[in-house]
């Protein structure tokens, strides 16, 4: 067994420096890596480039990042919900690039698998695809995407072991998985973190081998952006 | 004239057994409330779940089950969660069979535009554009004119595309048309509305080939 346990998550954000490009997972604030995110605020490193599917609200997730002006860039497809995050975009503090969701999660499978670029309809005849090359498979037209870059990947499992290995929950797994392995450290933070041995493995969503390191993470807020329910009949 | 809810009702008439859907945010969601329940339907959401269920009751709320406009849901039997690569697989590679949408524009060669107003703050494409290029079935769901009473059905998109020649078939509070090689052939009324007055509303080239018969809701 190859042992990915940290012991914190100052230990597990060694390295991290400023201009630095990180990969974060989760959809709104489903499956966001909270501890890592608190760690970059209290860090303080800056004008970092953001890949994240989305920017978090104005007080949690990477609105958090946002408030204290530590983002140079986004790249997320979709980016409402936050008035600071819009006020830095309009005012030029903030360079956002708007990428196809599909896009965005196979620009992190590539990086991990290890394709340096892939050809997706996503985008074809609209802005997204202006520079890019183009071409047609079968009679219709495909845009050349590259794999993203990254020097760290912060993703949020559900259950991990000392190896590495993850399993994720519902759809807190989301684009997770697809950053793990995709940038040069994956660092894994887990509800519940348990020895080797403990976890089936028939039941892994992720092997160890595409994670860095891992540590029990603490104080899971998971906030509910929109709370909806229904009656009782 | 049809409501939102109206909207929604005719279109579930599209979705048949044995069908994966993904329905947008908006009237597009509200499709789910009336699909006919003896058939089997399962509806995916981008954001990693096929299977998708009502609204949890209160106290049932879980923060690890969402749909892709971020509320909180269950899942039925039978339902799966799967990564967000996985998820637009499933889209790009045409496993989905029916995709519901809405839109700001739609232009008579299928062109749609939907995510972006110039001036105006831009909150991004989410997976509308991986949906639009992918799919083969696409259904948009719209008012026929915007708040400015201007027809949502043109000639030529004015909005940042979308996508390009995509659009099949669109249903609005006044009619059900399909996008042919030729524009909007205009297939079924809603109710109590008249083609001329569908025709009024409508910029792009509207296509009327004999009596045109009333939608059954």
């Amino acid at each position: 067994m190859i042992r990915k346990k940290v012991d914190n998550v100052q230990e597990a954000l060694e390295g991290i420096q400023s201009g630095m490009t990180l990969m974060l997972g989760g959809f709104g604030l489903c499956g966001i890596p909270e501890n890592a995110i608190s760690e970059l605020v209290r860090l303080g490193v800056e004008d970092l480039t953001c890949i994240s599917n989305n920017a978090g609200v104005d007080d949690f997730g990477l609105g958090l990042l946002l408030q204290k002006h530590q983002v140079k860039k986004m790249i997320s497809s979709y980016v409402g919900e936050n008035d600071e995050f819009e006020r830095q975009m309009l005012s030029g503090e903030l360079d956002v690039e708007l990428t196809p969701q599909g896009t965005l999660a196979e620009k992190c499978r590539a990086a991990q698998a290890g394709f340096p670029a892939f050809f997706t309809p996503a985008g074809y005849g609209t802005e997204v695809a202006e520079g890019k090359e183009i071409r047609e498979f079968n009679g219709k037209m495909y845009v050349l995407e590259e794999a993203f870059a990254a020097d760290f990947s912060f993703v949020k499992a559900w259950k991990g072991d000392e190896a590495g290995n993850l399993i994720f929950k519902g759809t807190a797994r989301n684009f997770n998985p697809c950053m793990c392995g995709a940038a040069k450290i994956t660092v894994a933070e887990v509800e519940e973190l348990v020895p080797a041995g403990q976890l089936d493995p028939n039941e892994i969503h992720i092997p160890g081998i595409f994670v860095q390191r891992i540590f029990q993470g603490t104080n899971y807020e998971k906030r509910i952006e929109q709370r909806t329910v229904r009656e009782r009949l | 004239m049809l409501d939102k809810n109206g909207i929604a009702k005719r279109i579930a008439k599209e979705v048949k057994d044995g069908y994966y859907v993904n329905l947008g945010i908006g009237i597009p969601t509200l499709v789910a409330n009336f699909v006919r329940d003896d058939i089997s339907v399962e509806f995916q959401s981008e954001n990693g779940v096929l299977g998708m269920g009502p609204f949890p009751f209160a106290g049932e709320e879980d923060a690890d089950i969402i749909n892709a406009g971020k509320q909180t849901i269950t899942t039925l039997p039978g339902a799966s969660f799967f990564d967000s690569a996985t998820s637009f697989g499933m889209i790009r590679g045409k496993h989905v069979d029916l995709t519901i949408l809405g839109a700001m524009e739609v232009a008579e060669n299928g062109d749609i535009a939907n995510w972006k107003i110039p001036g105006k703050m831009v909150k991004g494409m989410g997976g509308a554009m991986d949906l639009v290029a992918s799919a083969e079935n696409i259904i948009v769901a719209m008012m026929h004119t915007n708040r400015a009473g201007a027809s949502k059905l043109l000639k030529q998109c004015s909005l940042p595309l979308t996508g390009v020649g995509c659009v099949k078939k669109v249903v609005t509070n006044l009619a059900v048309l399909e996008v042919t090689g030729e524009g909007f052939e205009l297939v079924e009324r809603a109710p109590g509305v008249s083609v001329a007055q569908i025709e009024e509303v409508t910029e792009g080239t509207l296509v009327i080939n004999g009596e045109i018969p009333e939608m059954e809701l």
